[in-house]
C-alpha cells in the first residue's frame, strides 16, 4: 500500500487557483467480464470526492462508475494563498477510502 | 455415504458463486455514504437521474454554459469533458451522457469560492451526446456536444 495513489497539483495565478489532481483507482463498472474466467467483475467505483482548502470544502464530485479509470480532475477557485493547504479525500463504492495533500504554489 | 466427490464440489462452488454476488451486489454504499444519491446514479433515463439529483427533469439550454468534448473520442473509456459556465452562483455542474447504462455520471457541487469550471474524464459506451446540467438560482441551465466514439468505452 505504499504505492502512491494520487497526484495533485495547485497553483494561484491571478487570484484564482487552479488544482489538477489524478487519483489512482481501477474505477470498475461492475459490467466488465474477466475475460479467462467469464465472471462478472464486482464494480469499484469512487463516490464521492472532497477537495478542501484550508479545512474548509470547496468542491464535492460525486461520481457513478461512468468515470473514467484513473479519475483526472481539473477545477479552479478564488481565496487561496501561496503555501495553503489542499486536501482531496475519496470514498469508494466498497468503503475504501484514500486522500492527499499538496502545498499550493 | 451419498456425498460423492462431484456433489461435494458443485456444493462448495454454488456456495462460492453466491458469496461473490453477495459482495458485488449488496455491498452498496447506501449506509456508508448517505450523501451520495443512488438513486440519480441508477437511473435509466436522464429524466429521473435529474429528478432525482436536483429535484427536476425540467432544463432550460443556455449560450452560459459550455461543454468542451472532442468532435471523436478513439477510446470511449476516456473522454476528456469540461465544462464551463458563467452564471453566477452555480451550484452544481452535473455531466451525463444517455447513451451509457445509467446517465448520471458525475456530479459536482460546488462552493461559494468555485469557479464555474470543471474537467473529467469520463466512460461513454457508444456516439452519443455528452448533455451538462448546471443548477443556479433555482434554474436548470443545459447544454450539450455530440462526441463520436470509435471505440465503446463501458466494458462488456
Amino acid at each position: 500500500m505504499a504505492k502512491k495513489k494520487m497526484k495533485i497539483r495547485a497553483w494561484v495565478d491571478g487570484g484564482k487557483t487552479t488544482v489538477k489532481a489524478i487519483i489512482f483507482h481501477p474505477m470498475e463498472t461492475g459490467l466488465r467480464k474477466d475475460k479467462s474466467t467469464g465472471k462478472k467483475i464486482p464494480a469499484k467505483y469512487i463516490t464521492e470526492v472532497k477537495c478542501e482548502h484550508n479545512g474548509k470544502e470547496v468542491l464535492t464530485c460525486l461520481w457513478g462508475p461512468g468515470v473514467s479509470k484513473n479519475p483526472f480532475i481539473s477545477f479552479r477557485f478564488k481565496g487561496a494563498k501561496k503555501g495553503d493547504t489542499l486536501k482531496i479525500s475519496w470514498v469508494d463504492n466498497t468503503g475504501a477510502n484514500g486522500a492527499g495533500e499538496a502545498k499550493i504554489k | 455415504m451419498t456425498t460423492t466427490r462431484r456433489s461435494f464440489l458443485q456444493a462448495g462452488m454454488a456456495a462460492g458463486t453466491a458469496a461473490v454476488a453477495l459482495g458485488a451486489g449488496l455491498l452498496v454504499p447506501g449506509q456508508v455514504l448517505a450523501a451520495w444519491p443512488k438513486k440519480a446514479f441508477t437511473a435509466k433515463s436522464i429524466d429521473d437521474a435529474l429528478s432525482a439529483l436536483v429535484g427536476s427533469p425540467k432544463t432550460t439550454a443556455s449560450k452560459d454554459v459550455k461543454v468542451d468534448a472532442p468532435d471523436i473520442a478513439e477510446n470511449g473509456a476516456v473522454v476528456s469533458v469540461s465544462v464551463t459556465t458563467t452564471v453566477p452562483n452555480a451550484e452544481s455542474i452535473s455531466i451525463l451522457v444517455p447513451a451509457n447504462m445509467n446517465p448520471l455520471t458525475a456530479s459536482y457541487v460546488l462552493s461559494a469560492q468555485s469557479d464555474g469550471f470543471i474537467t473529467g474524464r469520463i466512460k461513454m459506451r457508444k456516439t452519443s451526446d455528452v448533455i451538462a446540467v448546471v443548477k443556479a438560482n433555482g434554474k436548470l441551465l443545459t447544454a450539450k456536444k455530440a462526441v463520436k466514439v470509435t471505440l465503446g468505452g463501458c466494458g462488456g
